[in-house]
């Protein structure tokens, strides 16, 4: 069993991987989503594992957390908001999905070269996934810089705090319980502004494509 | 090269030839059951391959020797594709003639002389498909190599039996970068074997075929040949996946008991793969030829990223 | 010393000048008999051939045989000629004696009257061509080294303006020219560097001196560019899909097959032996340059629509990928991994030596194709099998082995290359451990892309019907051809057979530049290619092709006892389309649209789309080399601009010259006081 965890924890950490290159490349809204939903509950699954490997309970509260938000109250929030909003599909992205991908293997390289180090430091025994939480984070905001439309744009606000709890999990078992809940308060908050601001956008444009926002821009120059 | 290796290489080489229609039978009788229709049998495709020997071979006036023998050449080499794949044992006589690499260059071989075949003579399709198969190829082929660079790295070998052997007897491990693989190696088969969300095997629209169009010309026996190296292909890479990812259960030198269960266990996998091939052909729709590109290049770089986290994890 | 009266007591450097002075001879003979067609043709090419053939015999019995030195008195007086023959030259002598004689018992029977330049005059380029290439390779100090290759420029110049009435021809060779010496210029300045301020400028000197890492490592990049110029790496590469192209076909061969080598033998020797010192990021730089130049070369070739331009561009790419192999065993050896970076090396070496052998015997195909039709562009080819399958069948096999396809000499080099990559989780940096797997894929990406393009090359001219009503008349080719190409074929076949005799003749090599070989894991197996241990990796060429044979023939005999044979020939069947004509099969530039699209951001096209209310539409897009605009244009007028700045300088009256003197004058009192 000994040996079994930190494989478990690794592997976990290459579905998010996984999960995080697949919501690169999608294009549906709503498959878009529904991984989102998965990265949470794959997030959950090593939570619960380490914290019954370490025998931390603080872990077990975060995993609480994070499935409660993460995985069952804001897709539903997010499903019920597409559907009023009536947005299926994405316009095409900032460049075309190869070039993103490409990117995203050089960003995957550039976080895998600065965690090796740290991870050799880190008492942790799921020290080696540092480099693919970081990589989680750096994937999830390019995503955020090429999409076009809010919602995707949201979803990878949202990717990226699930890699930093990731990251902070695998290398020092979890943050202080304060932060944890200011953290998801924070993100929570977050999600609701967001949802009203879309709306607004919509209202103005009556589109969600945000390089609409652009035109709000003083021409008087 | 003992009597017990060549034993098991023959036995592997014929239960290729004899498998591989009923592997393809049983994918589309499984397709035909989950869309509710009834299928045409388990033994169809032996059925077809009977008629088409028996017809005579009608050949384009201008089509040259190449043409001719290219389906004798395909035939060749995905046979010899099968006698390399450790399928029922790993004590092959044949495997160290060719390794990982060479195996997918086999497969290159055997793409490029369809795609030549096929321009041979001279139509907009035979062309089209050449053109399209030579796309896929050109994406599947370097992703392919990277899934077996996976298994190589951890492995620390590019010997398929020795792959074999090594990830058979580790204790159960589970490797991140051979999930990875996994994934990447499932959508590089669907696009090599010409199945749905690449190419629909039953089309007989230009607009959506591929492999289709690369055997459009091609009648009776040659046409016979090429659907046995077909069905070959699509055996021999659901034996690589079982080998990379399902290792057990394959039997070993100085084990001949082994090889007796190795037949059934074999059996058994092929055909729980088959099923969940066919649920995929079942839920996914095909794509737009232009998103083959991106499927694959997905594929493609999903197989590097298992590769860094393999060095990244230390020993994967 | 040795006497000249006892050939039994030659040195093999002294056979090797024979040859080079045969060579030149028969050169001379060339110009005596300027227009005497006929006696060049088949009397002074077969006789280059033959020395070709002594040359090689020569190399291989030098292989194992330990360096011999030569100083021949010629040169200036205190600068005489120092020769060297060591384990690196012998294997290239090899190459070039092996490619030159098929090329030559081509180009013996490629001449046609009244085309250009007078055979007589080609002859003697030709000749000193090679003989000045097989000098560079002998040279031992930085003096005869840049005689001969400015010797070896200046011919091939002249080579490629053998049709110099064609404006085109005439602008390639001026930007090849123009290009050669500004190589030419960074192998000087390297030199220069790396007699370290001593005056003595033999390379034994050379190899003695210990510079610091930073004018080492100028030295290095220095190297690299100059050579690099020669040998068609990104940026420099401008010149090759001109110059190649423009010139007939057996020089396009001989310029492809081994000059770029003879580019790439200047990087090594200047970075392996002269240069002692190894530094981790000059084989980084080496395989980040070498990877770019391979996968611009393959994505530019598989858009080309003229077929020796898509030849061109696919050497690139090979040339880009031998680079990577030298930089791989460059860092291997900068971290003491002598195994590996004999491995690496080796693999680089072999593909050098197949590159040489299929690349010529493709450009002398597309000459028999030239010769036969009249035709460059690959829009008017098609369907030449039929007509023409002395030159297809021999083609084909060259197709086979510059796709990378087992059993023949590509396959081999790559996948030595792929296990060189393989064995990276020694190395001590973790960020090199991880470029290295992404390097591997790169390189599988790029060989993918040259199957592609050599489908289209061999699908386009040979197979389908014909796009050109005249290519009917086309005919086959001549005896003389024949042979050449099957000399050709004969060295791709034999170097996939029998890569395990290669590889023992790359070992002296190996163990000179990185002090490691592979020759004792290879010796006792047998059949069986391995490079370092049977449980790690094996191929064994000849069981495949045995397998394939065997399975081919055996199923061809099973059919017709079990079944039948019958056949019928028909119309073909192409879905029931009623007409079917030439001109619906896939054109060049189909085939490559794909391509075009995917790496778009690769090329600078130029489109004129068809609009809605054109009378007569029509489409025309010019895929374009976006460094000529990006580097070379800007460049270019920048030169310009600073030119006509100095040119003010002229005035052109007498007072102002006076003035300049005037002024001179004063300052230089000044400084002197």
């Amino acid at each position: 069993m000994s040996t079994l965890a930190p494989q478990l924890i690794n592997l976990f950490a290459t579905l998010i991987l996984l999960l995080s290159f697949s919501m690169i490349s999608q294009r549906r809204i709503v498959s878009l989503i529904n991984l989102f939903a998965i990265q949470g509950a794959a997030l959950v699954a090593a939570s619960f594992l380490l914290g019954y490997v370490t025998h931390q309970p603080d872990l077990y509260v975060s995993g609480v957390l994070t499935l409660v938000l993460k995985v069952i109250f804001i897709p539903w929030m997010l499903h019920r908001l597409i559907r009023k909003l009536n947005v299926r599909w994405d316009v095409e992205t900032l460049f075309n999905v190869p070039t993103t991908m490409l990117v995203g293997i050089g960003l995957v390289i550039f976080s895998f070269s600065l965690a090796l180090p740290i991870s050799r430091l880190s008492q942790s025994i799921a020290g080696g996934s540092l480099g693919i939480a970081l990589a989680c984070v750096l994937l999830s905001f390019m995503m955020m810089i090429t999409r076009s439309k809010a919602v995707p744009q949201v979803i990878g606000f949202l990717s990226m705090e699930n890699g930093l709890i990731f990251a902070a999990t695998t290398v020092t078992n979890g943050m202080p319980m304060i932060v944890e809940f200011g953290i998801a308060l924070d993100v929570l908050v977050g999600v609701l502004i967001l949802g009203v601001f879309m709306f607004q956008i919509r209202e103005k444009f009556d589109s969600l494509d945000i390089h609409n926002l652009e035109t709000l821009k003083d021409d008087s120059a | 090269m003992s009597a017990m290796g060549v034993l098991s290489q023959l036995l592997a080489l014929v239960t290729a030839l004899v498998l591989a229609p009923l592997l393809t039978g049983w994918v589309n009788q499984w397709r035909h059951w989950l869309q509710n229709k009834s299928g045409p049998g388990l033994l169809q495709p032996y059925r077809m391959l009977h008629k088409l020997f028996q017809k005579e071979s009608l050949v384009a006036e201008h089509a040259s020797q190449l043409f001719r023998m290219a389906p004798y050449v395909i035939f060749g080499c995905m046979l010899l594709a099968g006698a390399i794949v450790p399928t029922l044992s790993t004590d092959l006589p044949l495997s160290p003639a060719a390794d990982a690499i060479a195996l997918v260059g086999l497969f290159a071989l055997a793409r490029v002389f369809i795609s030549l075949a096929a321009m041979d003579v001279g139509t907009a399709f035979g062309t089209l498909g050449a053109r399209r198969e030579m796309l896929v190829g050109f994406l599947a082929e370097p992703a392919l190599l990277m899934v077996l660079f996976c298994a190589s790295m951890i492995t620390g070998s590019t010997s398929l039996t020795v792959i074999v052997e090594t990830l058979a007897h580790r204790e159960l491990a589970i490797y991140p970068s051979m999930l990875l693989a996994g994934v990447a190696f499932t959508m590089v088969s669907l696009a090599e074997n010409a199945r749905v969300p690449v190419d629909n095997p039953d089309t007989h629209l230009e607009l959506t075929m591929i492999h289709e169009a690369l055997i459009l010309e091609y009648s009776a026996r040659h046409l016979a040949l090429l659907e046995w190296a077909a069905s070959l292909k699509l055996f021999a890479y659901s034996c690589i996946g079982l080998a990379l990812f399902f290792p057990w259960g394959v039997a070993e030198a100085n084990a001949p008991l082994a090889l007796l269960l190795a037949l059934p266990v074999l059996v058994f996998k092929l055909a729980v793969g088959g099923m969940a091939l066919a649920m995929i052909e079942t839920v996914s729709a095909k794509m737009r030829i232009f998103r083959v590109t991106e499927f694959l290049g997905t594929a493609f770089l999903l197989a590097v990223i298992g590769l860094l986290v393999n060095v990244l994890l230390g020993v994967g | 010393m040795h006497s000249f009266t006892h050939p039994g007591d030659w040195l093999h450097l002294d056979w090797v000048l024979v040859v080079v002075c045969a060579w030149l001879l028969i050169g001379c003979a060339g110009v005596v008999a300027l227009r005497r067609f006929r006696l060049v043709a088949t009397v002074l090419f077969p006789a280059g051939a033959f020395f070709s053939i002594l040359l090689m015999a020569v190399a291989l019995s030098a292989a194992f045989a330990g360096p011999e030195v030569a100083v021949l008195p010629l040169g200036l007086p205190q600068l005489p000629f120092h020769l060297r023959l060591d384990s690196l030259s012998a294997f290239f002598l090899l190459l070039i004696g092996g490619v030159s004689a098929g090329v030559s018992t081509f180009a013996a029977g490629y001449f046609r009257k009244g085309e250009g330049t007078p055979p007589g005059l080609i002859c003697l380029e030709y000749h000193a061509f090679l003989a000045s290439i097989a000098m560079v390779v002998l040279a031992d100090d930085a003096y005869v080294f840049m005689v001969v290759w400015e010797t070896m420029a200046f011919s091939s110049f002249f080579l490629v303006m053998a049709n110099h009435r064609i404006p085109e021809i005439r602008r390639a060779g001026y930007l090849y020219m123009l290009v050669a010496h500004i190589g030419a210029l960074g192998i000087l300045l390297c030199f220069g560097l790396l007699q370290a301020n001593t005056g003595d400028y033999t390379f034994a000197n050379m190899r003695a001196q210990h510079l610091t890492p930073f004018w080492g490592s100028v030295a290095f990049c220095l190297a690299v560019f100059g050579f690099g110029a020669k040998a068609g790496l990104l940026p420099l590469h401008v010149w090759l899909p001109e110059a190649h192209p423009a010139a007939p076909s057996p020089f396009s061969a001989l310029m492809s097959g081994v000059m770029l080598k003879i580019a790439l033998y200047g990087i090594l020797r200047v970075g392996f032996d002269l240069l002692q010192t190894r530094i981790w990021w000059w084989g980084v730089l080496l395989m980040a340059v070498g990877l770019a130049t391979a996968l611009f070369g393959v994505v530019f070739s598989t858009v080309q629509v003229d077929m020796k331009r898509l030849l061109a561009y696919s050497s690139i790419e090979n040339v880009g990928l031998i680079c990577a192999g030298m930089g791989l065993s460059m860092l291997f050896a900068a971290y003491g991994m002598q195994a590996l970076a004999a491995l690496a090396l080796t693999a680089a070496l072999y593909h050098m030596i197949s590159h040489a052998f299929f690349k010529s015997l493709l450009f002398c195909s597309t000459g028999a194709v030239l010769h036969a039709t009249g035709e460059r562009g690959l829009g008017k080819l098609g369907g030449l099998m039929r007509y023409m399958p002395w030159v297809a069948w021999p083609t084909l096999i060259g197709v086979l082995s510059c796709a990378g396809l087992p059993p023949f000499g590509g396959f081999v080099a790559e996948w030595l290359l792929l296990q060189s990559f393989l064995f990276t989780t020694g190395l001590p940096s973790s960020f090199l451990d991880m470029l290295v797997p992404v390097m591997a894929a790169m390189i599988a990406l790029i060989a993918a892309l040259g199957g592609y393009t050599m489908v289209k090359y061999f699908g386009v001219i040979f197979l389908g019907q014909p796009r050109d009503a005249k290519l009917a008349q086309a005919h086959d080719a001549g005896m003389w051809e024949r042979l050449g190409m099957l000399w050709l074929v004969t060295g791709c076949v034999a170097l996939g057979l029998f890569p395990n005799q290669m590889i023992a003749l790359m070992e002296p090599v190996t163990q000179l530049l990185v002090r490691g070989g592979l020759a004792h894991t290879v010796a006792d197996s047998g059949w069986l290619l391995v490079p370092v241990h049977i449980d790690r990796a094996s191929y064994a060429p000849a069981i495949f092709l045995l397998g394939v044979l065997a399975s081919f023939g055996l199923t061809y005999v099973l059919v017709r006892k079990l079944y039948h044979g019958r056949m019928r020939r028909v119309p073909p069947w192409d879905c029931g389309h009623p007409w079917q004509t030439a001109r619906m099969q896939d054109t060049a530039e189909g085939f490559g649209q794909p391509i075009r699209q995917i790496f778009e951001p690769f090329f600078r096209m130029v489109r004129r789309l068809p609009t809605a209310f054109d009378a007569k539409p029509s489409y025309r897009v010019e895929v374009e080399d976006p460094l000529w605009h990006w580097l070379y244009v800007p460049l270019v007028s920048l030169v310009e601009k600073v030119s006509r700045l100095v040119g003010l300088l002229q005035q052109g009256r007498i007072a102002v010259y006076l003035m300049y003197s005037f002024v001179t004058l004063i300052v230089v009192l000044l400084v002197v006081k």
